[in-house]
């Protein structure tokens, strides 16, 4: 790996530009706390083996890396693996994240975590590693995303957890996270906000990446024996982006391997009908860079500086700001954005089913949506890597009006 | 006045900010000063412009103009819900610079802008401060900027003779309040527990070791806010504090009252009551020989 993708970010947070630390004093403290908390735990040997474990007894890794015979054949362009974070425990990469996280809280004295979550799957994960180590759990969820997703709202109280329902702005993910962070800057002494995705006040961004790196290890490793080189692509969706980071940060440092994140084009490209923050170049309006909840990256919003609400089918794709990784890789033109229409993501959904047996999640039908856009043109000797990060089980009210 | 070196050739043109004569002058008479929070266009600017300076006339020592934002995470809902209001009737923070200017042909009331960090960043670090300065704003606070984060920011505003004024909290060690301290003129903004802004019954028991940290740290005038909104809040911070900040409290008179000229009269009658236990209240010049 390079020089310069291991130096990132820096000792203040920095990818490039982006990322840093934007936070009322309150939260300075305890993001101290947890950065050094984290430090510790990295050199630690004991933790590092706690963590394998349960990462291997309790949520099922490594999953498998499999080649999509039937949907490379139906797509006639690029050979497919599809790497499987949707066979994991809880039915997403979420679980990766939370049991890092879980076992840093637990290190750390702290018996309360709360955490926020959009499409169900962050807070689905965060209940059930809680009640793996005894630990109370509170979720805030929006109402809408609620409504949406309901069967995730009963999966997290019948594991214990308690779910809070935010009515305030759009009542999706975004306004979740202020009320998980008015939460903890109010129970800042006894609380762990276990943050689901690469955003927010630095060390989030880069935790959570090391957390979902273990998706690119094993793909990386999986792919040069089963192909005895590296791929040409890897295809990922992004909301937050960490089943996407967690895929590309291996793969940093091959510089022939091309990567694409996708991002929910919605309904339309006017402001308030996507959530596409770095695909501008599709003509999708209304991202700049800014400040949202912790951390400086591509935000969608007004030209006076007040958050736009978005719009994606799909709740963990739904929220207006991206990764501040992602923001650096763009703008190094390392890693490349696209987006593609809820009617693509559904489409896509229904072509994997047929072709492979996989009902994928409406986030990662996302990334095959991009997929399928892009095959025609790419050659069939090339390989492509796919994240299916979850699986569709939590969307299927959604998809069965679309049967 | 306390400036970043980064600035000090500039700082020939800076004046000393009203803030610091009002709190000079507080010292001098021995007075805990009053900050009053209202959110700018709640519900509209119009009617802002009508309550500013009742809340100069009912006792009100500065005034902090909230920039309505999109996701107040460091607020509670109260002043959550004044901040929806604001950005339903139209508010901008260009708007906000605008009714300053309004403000300061009928008042010389110091007027403090606070904000979130965005709505400043998208207007452009020196625009604002240009416009700011302009229109007769005398500080800004940035409810999500850290003095680590602030470099530009405070010099850009410190370069137009604006306070910069930094908060510090329960969880700040005592080398951070320094540091805060060190990066804010004016007043230094204490937060007087963990949470988001609101009214609450009781002040937290740790308050005054708090206020005696920052004591020990800076000579600033020392402001506490975050939670204070009955006058018996206001009299214990006599013997403590230099001032005492209420928003929610007065954001939820505005909220309540049916017009304009109701919300006035219940903010004002509010201001008059707080104030009243200020200056009888025991001062911290008596409390503190």
């Amino acid at each position: 790996m390079s020089i310069a993708v291991q130096s990132v970010p820096d000792a203040r947070g920095r990818f490039g530009p982006y990322g840093g630390r934007y936070v009322p004093e309150t939260l300075v403290a305890p993001l101290e706390e947890l950065e050094s908390a984290y430090a510790e735990a990295r050199a630690d040997k004991d933790f590092q083996a706690e963590l394998e474990s349960m990462l291997r007894d309790f949520a099922g890794r490594p999953t498998p890396l499999q080649f999509a015979a039937r949907l490379t054949e139906h797509l006639g362009g690029p050979r497919i693996y599809l790497k499987r974070e949707d066979l994991l425990h809880t039915g997403a990469h979420k679980i990766n994240n939370c049991i890092g996280q879980g076992l840093l809280a637990a290190r750390m004295g702290k018996r309360r975590v709360i955490a926020e979550t959009g499409a169900g799957q962050h807070g689905v994960a965060t209940a059930t590693v809680a009640a793996r180590l005894g630990l109370e759990c509170v979720v805030y969820m929006g109402t809408e995303d609620m409504d949406r997703q309901r069967l995730n709202v009963f999966r997290m109280r019948l594991l214990g957890a308690e779910v809070v329902g935010v009515e305030a702005g759009s009542r999706t993910l975004k306004d979740a996270i202020n009320e998980a962070m008015r939460d903890w800057v109010t129970n800042v002494r006894t609380t762990y906000y276990l943050l689901g995705s690469v955003l927010g006040a630095h060390p989030y961004p880069r935790i959570v990446r090391d957390f979902q790196s273990v998706i690119g290890r094993e793909a990386r490793a999986q792919f040069l024996k089963a192909e005895g080189r590296l791929p040409d692509f890897l295809f990922a969706c992004v909301g937050g982006g960490s089943n996407s980071i967690g895929l590309f940060y291996e793969f940093l440092g091959d510089a022939g391997v091309k990567m694409v994140g996708v991002e929910a084009g919605g309904r339309g490209t006017r402001l308030g009908e996507h959530a596409a923050r770095l695909a501008a170049a599709r003509g999708f309006s209304g991202a700049r860079p800014g400040v949202l909840q912790g951390t400086y990256t591509y935000v969608l919003q007004t030209g006076d500086g007040q958050i736009a609400t978005t719009h994606s089918i799909s709740a963990g794709l739904d929220y207006p700001a991206i990764g501040p990784e992602h923001a650096w890789l763009a703008d190094q033109g390392r890693a490349e954005y696209t987006a593609v229409s809820d009617d693509a993501a559904l489409d896509a959904a229904r072509t994997l089913a047929r072709t492979e047996g996989i009902i994928p999640a409406l986030e990662c039908a996302h990334a095959l949506a991009g997929l399928i856009e892009r095959a025609a043109k790419i050659n069939r000797d090339q390989i492509v890597i796919l994240n299916l990060s979850g699986r569709g089980d939590k969307d299927m009210e959604i998809l069965s009006r679309y049967v | 006045m306390r400036l970043a070196p980064a600035t000090m050739g500039e700082m020939a043109i800076a004046m000393t900010t009203r803030i610091t004569r009002c709190f000079d002058a507080l010292r001098r008479a021995g007075e805990l000063g009053l900050v009053a929070y209202i959110t700018a266009g709640d519900p509209t600017l119009d009617a802002t412009e009508r309550i500013v300076p009742a809340l100069a006339d009912a006792g009100a020592d500065v005034v902090e103009l909230g920039v309505p934002f999109s996701d107040p995470l460091a607020d509670g809902p109260t002043i959550q819900r004044a901040s929806e209001r604001a950005l339903r009737s139209g508010t901008t923070l260009a708007g906000v610079l605008g009714l300053v200017k309004n403000l300061r042909q009928r008042t010389e009331v110091p007027l403090v802008l606070f904000s979130y960090f965005n709505p400043v960043l998208q207007m452009g670090l020196e625009r604002f401060a240009e416009t700011a300065a302009t229109a007769g704003a005398d500080g800004v606070l940035i409810t999500d900027l850290t003095p680590e984060e602030a470099g530009e920011y405070r010099q850009r505003v410190a370069a137009r003779g604006l306070d910069t004024i930094f908060l510090g909290a329960p969880t700040s060690t005592d080398a951070r309040l320094k540091r805060i301290a060190e990066s804010s003129t004016g007043f230094l903004y204490l937060i007087s527990r963990t949470g988001v802004t609101g009214a609450r019954d009781t002040l937290p028991e740790d308050l005054p070791a708090l206020v005696r940290r920052a004591r020990a740290v800076t000579s600033l005038p020392i402001a506490v806010g975050f939670g204070i909104s009955l006058p018996g809040h206001v009299s214990i911070l006599g013997g403590l504090a230099d001032a005492a900040v209420v928003g929610s409290a007065l954001v939820a008179e505005i909220e309540k009252a049916p017009s304009v000229d109701a919300a006035i009269a219940a903010v004002g009658e509010r201001v008059r009551l707080l104030k009243q236990a200020a200056t009888q209240g025991i001062s911290r010049r008596e409390a503190r020989p």
